[in-house]
């Protein structure tokens, strides 16, 4: 019997909306195919199926708010009968152990049922904040609107909030929800990382022009559609680079921080209507550059399309913000808790360089490391972004 | 073989496909088009890969200053079209 659970997209995810099935009892699935679709603060995510087999039994309804972890549906493995799976499954199946770890936040919540559908979901956050003075008739419509009670009291300064509170909120903010929802999301995740982590700041000037003409004469013989571009030579650079510095590529999680077995990198990606989010490009210390390239190009085509499949928003373990096509020179980056590095790329730019004694042009990027000070020191953050320098001195080590 | 103007047409729905906010009665067809729609590397990358598969013209690395513009790039495509 293979359980399909509702994934985590990230520390700051709690819950989701379940929007609807893909598939129905008896469907055999490959692994990859798209199961169902959950809604989340980062928008409607489609979950995948994570293992081949035969769906026997669904057991999440659309409308549904669901903790992570949360059993969705059981499907039959190869050998397996899916009706006897489908008769043997029961509803009330709990979540195990390790995903209601990363699902629990720092307080015991009640059921996601009784709270009002708040975007805000940091634990530190929450931990002090006073009840809001709400009725039990007006929590009811707030939560049938989709209204952000929490937000709603505070402008309210401590007076009730009454349903016509409620009602008039949802009108104002009916149109731009999804967006208002993702700003507080990234809201969240921010002030948390700015609370929590001590970050320490380290830069460097990276000459990139050997880096780049290796990497055109890499596409010159290419057709257009494998051509690999400077974001995805530099996502490789790192993951290389960050496989001899484990202490930043992990969590920092109940106080102690755990190495991650594998190099995976959340991309900060813009959307063209505002908003950010993170698709992750995976293993990016083991793929070859083209496979690497076609990564990256699909998750973000599908990132901007609001496309985005449960595998895109799996835990990254480091995040890079490449800023330098807006014409950033420097990026300060803000770590995305529970993650403990971030690494940001300025724009790749013809500049002034010394050398042999004489001062001659060569295209340059600043790259700078923002780390977690309570799991690394500046000495460990300066040999990784001169390991980085070494990597892209060699772009034949690169492909 | 396409003329100039259903090739201008081809380039503004391919663009119209990755940017659909975009405003070409705004656009200053000899400045850079990157620019003045905000499209990154990748868009830029897209559109190409989508111009190739429509026009079958496959712009190299080399020649990316000859269609930063709209005009550049139309007239690019014309001069370098597959003749069908």
């Amino acid at each position: 019997m293979i359980d399909l659970r509702l994934p985590s997209f990230g520390a700051d995810m709690d819950d989701a909306e379940f929007i609807r099935w893909n598939v129905q009892p008896g469907q055999p699935v490959n692994k990859g195919d798209i199961a169902c679709v959950v809604e989340t603060q980062k928008g409607a995510i489609d979950v995948e199926v994570w293992q081949a087999g035969t769906v026997a039994r669904l057991l999440a309804e659309p409308g549904q708010r669901l903790p992570v972890g949360h059993l969705l549906a059981v499907l039959a493995g190869e050998g397996e009968d899916w009706h006897a799976v489908a008769a043997t499954a029961t509803a009330a199946a709990p979540a195990p152990k390790a995903e209601a770890e990363k699902a629990a936040t720092a307080d015991a919540r009640p059921p996601i049922e009784e709270r009002p559908p708040a975007p805000d979901a940091a634990p530190a956050a929450d931990a002090g904040a006073p009840a809001a003075r709400v009725s039990p008739a007006a929590r009811k419509r707030a939560a049938e609107l989709g209204v952000d009670l929490q937000a709603l009291a505070a402008a309210a300064g401590g007076k009730p909030v009454s349903i016509g509170d409620v009602e008039r909120a949802a009108a104002a903010t009916a149109p731009s929800t999804a967006a208002q929802n993702m700003r507080a999301a990234i809201a969240a995740a921010m002030a948390r990382s700015k609370r929590e982590i001590p970050h320490y700041y380290l830069g460097c000037e990276i000459e990139v022009e050997a880096a780049l003409r290796w990497l055109e004469g890499f596409n010159a013989g290419r057709p257009v559609a494998e051509r690999v571009l400077w974001a995805a030579l530099a996502l490789r650079a790192i993951g290389l680079a960050l496989r001899a510095s484990p202490q930043l590529n992990g969590r920092f999680v109940d106080g102690r921080f755990e190495p991650a077995p594998a190099v995976h990198l959340g991309v900060v990606t813009s959307l063209r209507e505002g908003g950010l989010v993170v698709p992750t490009v995976h293993d990016a210390d083991r793929q070859a550059l083209p496979a690497l390239m076609h990564e990256l190009a699909e998750a973000l085509s599908r990132a901007r399309k609001g496309q985005l499949r449960s595998s895109d928003l799996a835990d990254s373990t480091v995040t890079v913000t490449n800023l330098g096509d807006l014409g950033t020179d420097t990026v300060y980056g803000v770590i995305y808790p529970p993650q403990v590095a971030l690494v940001g790329l300025g724009r790749v730019a013809p500049r002034p360089v010394a050398r042999d004694g004489q001062v001659v042009v060569a295209r340059t990027v600043q790259v700078t490391l923002a780390a977690d000070h309570r799991v690394s020191d500046g000495l460990l953050g300066a040999r990784f972004l001169a390991d980085l320098q070494q990597q892209l001195a060699r772009p034949e080590g690169l492909a | 073989m396409m003329d100039a103007q259903s090739i201008r047409r081809t380039v503004i729905d391919s663009v119209m496909e990755i940017a659909p906010e975009a405003d070409f009665a705004k656009v200053d067809p000899g400045r850079s088009l990157r620019e003045q729609l905000d499209l990154d590397s990748f868009d830029f990358l897209n559109l190409l890969i989508a111009l190739q598969g429509r026009l079958g013209v496959d712009v190299p690395e080399a020649d990316y200053r000859l269609v930063d513009s709209l005009d550049g790039l139309v007239d690019y495509l014309v001069r370098h079209q597959v003749r069908g």
